[in-house]
């Protein structure tokens, strides 16, 4: 294998990877059906939930097994072949983005729920089972697995370590890092590992934190024990109305100070509640420039002391309307907007760019009179919506493509939203991952010492560099070129990179 | 402007393979993991809150500020760090506590120190001050170093200040004790578990499992109604004393194994008294480190010399070679002229 020294420095050049021979190598390693190399095949790979980033791989291997996995994974150390890991492909930053040098590895395939243990309340399953699948195999136990990202339906638990996926009740129930137990995975050269255990800690350093978030740069994903916890007897949720988003944002702050921890507690603007309400009717009051959602759940009397609260808090905000949901349909519907809001910005406009920084709550305010400045300033309209319980923010920038100069100009306008996350003191990322899409973001976040940290910790598990490169943490020479773009504001971030 | 840390800075350039350092707060947990080696550099000077803001949920206070101290302001305020870490004495430090990543009775509901980590800064092994993670809830920007470094005993870094998540103090809590064999209380902490219940912490010892629930008013008034058992008074002080290891169990100078095993484990094979915690996860024993070693194996956990005893088999269970090949790759990340704690970790870095 070649030696590739000075990862950090600049992004290895792989040009000298040889296709054929890579699939004369492969063809031994996986069933014939389970190997696409026909550029037609491989076009439904060319990119994740973020179709603006797109290329083609070299090939595209179907694991069916963990067996396979290290096969391909040593075939691969071997020739010095980059491997992108990929699982349904719903990311939303480019994270699975092919390497045309390289390959995909889809865990799709392995999608078996291989042991559900109720009383242990744990579950194990293969990296490609979907997030739902796991709560819906659990149901019958009164159990759940408490993560749900948005794609839930689609998404699968892989991915989901790979980028430590949230949801809108992570406030309460944690991310991805708080509900696994154990990951088990294939390093580059193809040895197993096991991260975590079925007990509640593992000897030695926490590499099952590490992992989760990793974003397939440090080992492929073989098997995950997730935890489930029981399912709470009844879910409540506030919808409250207020005529200034400052006040919707203190509300969020005063609930969390009068000692409540919401099951959700969500926020969208004026603007998100006109592009929802025709799609879902939901029963969104329109004229509110800002509605909270503050879901209680837990036992029915538990449930009813903290609305009692949580609504005395909310009254207390000069909230100017107050809905609590009566039954299960109602609170659904109430989630429905919430949960439609990228689909109907996707009705609305030609095309989108969702954010996902992360603030401290007590600049939400703040945060939303920057963005509606920037609405001028780059002639875009923006639609907001948040997880307000953690400060996490999805504006959603909607643009058209078709328009020269559109794209780019709503690629600044991101930009710009999260240089203030961060200089908010918060991230360019909560929960959809760097990927390839907010390298940018790291420069602005990062100063090189830390990069190179994070350099090292790759390397660490991934000496030679071949597990997802290019992605998650920017080389320094990356950051370099970026930081003189900035000076020639206009230019395309990645000019390598075709886009749509 | 002059500062302690750039006098941490010079000692982590003095320093040499042969002159490593031995990091340290309060001392309140020498006993743990391998023998200190090394020159002492204390990291007490470093102190204080820096910021604390009750509704964003997170507090960040710098190393050597006293645990007591961030629980005292937390309190003021109704809040707690809901993972109960042990102090074991007065002069435990928040960056203490942070590096050896313990967690006290509420773990098994509430989760661990390492969730409630939000954000570090560490000084490396080359003097170079690095930023991780953050003050915010959801941050995944980057891996997660932050949360490597708890647990971590010092061996990768040292730790000059810590963001952590913060939670409400429970609104009530209530104490219920039952008679119950060990392998009927074991069933009973995962049926229990099984169910919507506000059950914060358990503690199995000598036929009787006790209970404490914390949460909403009603919620605990339903349990105490559901779950039925004797009702004590002297709940709080019972659980602290667990938390700081004040009871008799505990008060022997005798090798002190913890076993930590898949919650729904049977009674193990271990003769004498035991303390199951956390729901069945985390078990005490008194005895030779290789038994219970060889018991939280078969099991499919692994054990801890946790205080006492004869250090010279490993403190920690030894790691597959692929792991232990990570491990060292990782500590020369940070690391590279091995000056942070040699050995305390595993002898082999």
């Amino acid at each position: 294998m070649p030696s590739r020294h000075h990862v950090a420095e600049r992004d290895q050049d792989f040009s000298d990877v040889d296709r054929v021979a890579l699939i004369a190598e492969l063809v031994r390693q996986v069933p014939a059906a389970n190997l696409l190399a026909d550029p037609e095949d491989l076009k439904p790979y060319e990119c994740d939930g973020l179709s603006a980033y797109r290329r083609l791989p070299l090939a595209v291997v179907l694991a069916e097994n963990e067996a396979q996995v290290a096969a391909v994974l040593k075939t691969c150390h071997r020739l010095g072949v980059p491997v992108v890991a990929r699982g349904s492909g719903t990311g939303l930053s480019a994270g699975v983005l092919p390497h045309e040098h390289g390959i995909v590895l889809s865990l799709a395939k392995m999608k078996r729920i291989l042991h559900l243990d109720p009383v242990a309340r744990v579950a194990v399953v293969e990296p490609g089972v979907r997030n739902l699948a796991i709560s819906e195999a659990a149901a019958p136990h009164g159990l759940y697995y408490a993560p749900d990202p948005s794609s839930q339906i689609a998404c699968s638990i892989g991915g989901n370590v790979a980028e430590n996926a949230g949801g809108v009740h992570c406030l309460k129930y944690g991310l991805t890092v708080h509900n696994v137990l154990r990951v088990r995975g294939v390093t580059i050269e193809g040895e197993a590992i096991e991260l975590g255990s079925h007990a509640l800690d593992a000897p030695g350093y926490d590499l099952l934190a590490l992992m989760i978030g990793s974003e397939g740069l440090l080992a492929v994903v073989t098997e995950v024990t997730v935890k489930l916890v029981p399912k709470p007897e009844v879910a409540r949720v506030i919808m409250a109305s207020f005529d200034d988003v400052q006040k919707a944002g203190d509300a969020v702050a005063a609930i969390i100070g009068s000692g409540i921890i919401p099951a959700g507690l969500e926020m969208m603007d004026q603007p998100a509640t006109a592009a929802v309400e025709p799609f879902v009717k939901a029963g969104y009051d329109l004229n509110a420039e800002a509605i909270l959602l503050c879901e209680s759940d837990g036992t029915p009397e538990e449930v009813e002391e903290e609305i009692t609260r949580m609504r005395a808090v909310l009254e207390g905000c000069g909230a100017t309307g107050i809905r609590v949901s009566t039954d299960e349909a109602e609170r659904l519907r109430f989630w429905a907007g919430r949960k439609a809001a990228f689909p109907a910005a996707g009705r609305i406009s030609a095309d989108y760019y969702c954010m996902d920084g992360t603030i401290p709550r007590k600049r939400l305010g703040d945060m939303l009179r920057a963005i509606a400045g920037m609405e001028r300033k780059y002639g875009l309209r923006c639609i907001n919506v948040f997880h307000a319980g953690d400060g996490n923010l999805h504006p959603l920038i909607l643009y058209d493509a078709n328009v020269p100069g559109e794209l780019e100009r709503t690629e600044r306008f991101g930009a710009e939203i999260l240089e203030l996350s961060v200089k908010f003191g918060g991230t360019v990322t909560g929960e959809h991952g760097v990927g390839f899409e907010k390298l940018p973001g790291m420069c602005a976040q990062f100063d090189s010492a830390e990069l190179s940290a994070f350099h090292r910790v790759k390397a660490a598990f991934d000496p030679a560099g071949l597990l997802n490169p290019g992605k998650a943490v920017p080389t320094l020479h990356r950051c370099a070129e970026l930081g003189r773009m900035h000076v020639h504001a206009g230019e395309l971030k990645f000019p390598d990179i075709e886009r749509f | 402007m002059a500062d302690i840390t750039d006098s941490f800075a010079e000692r982590i350039r003095a320093a040499s393979p042969a002159k490593p350092l031995c990091i340290r707060g309060g001392g309140s947990k020498d006993f743990y993991g391998n023998a200190l080696v090394g020159d002492l550099l204390d990291t007490r000077a470093h102190a204080g809150i820096v910021a604390y803001e009750p509704t964003e949920l997170v507090i960040t206070a710098r190393c050597g500020t006293p645990l007591a101290e961030v629980e005292a302001a937390l309190a003021v305020r109704e809040q707690c760090l809901p993972f109960e870490p042990p102090s074991f004495g007065e002069p435990a430090t928040l960056g203490g506590v942070v590096a050896a990543g313990l967690s006290g009775p509420r773990r098994g509901a509430v989760g661990s120190l390492r969730d409630f980590v939000l954000g570090v800064e560490v000084m490396d092994g080359e003097s170079r001050r690095l930023t991780f993670g953050g003050q915010v809830m959801k941050n995944v920007a980057g891996f997660d170093v932050a949360r490597l470094m708890a647990g971590s005993l010092g061996t990768l870094g040292l730790i000059l200040e810590v963001s952590l998540k913060v939670l409400p103090r429970p609104v009530a809590e209530a104490t219920l004790r039952f008679e119950m064999p060990q392998g009927k209380a074991i069933e009973a902490m995962n049926a229990w578990a099984d169910k919507p219940l506000p059950i914060a912490a358990t503690c199995w010892q000598d036929d009787v499992l006790t209970v404490r629930l914390a949460g909403a008013r009603a919620a605990v008034a339903a349990a105490r109604a559901k779950l039925g058992g004797e009702f004590i008074d002297q709940g709080a002080a019972f659980w602290e004393a667990l938390r700081q290891h004040r009871c008799d169990f505990f008060a022997s100078d005798d090798a002190l194994p913890r076993l930590s095993v898949p919650s729904i484990a049977p009674p193990l094979d271990l003769p004498g008294e035991q303390i199951i915690e956390w729901g069945g996860s985390q078990r005490w024993w008194r005895g030779d480190v290789s038994v219970a070693r060889k018991a939280a194996s078969v099991a499919g956990g692994h054990a801890v010399l946790f205080r006492g005893g004869d250090k010279t088999a490993g403190v920690f269970q030894p790691l597959p070679a692929p792991l232990m090949a990570i491990h060292k790759r990782l500590k020369a990340a940070f690391d590279p002229r091995g000056v942070f704690n040699p050995g305390r970790l595993y002898p082999d870095f």
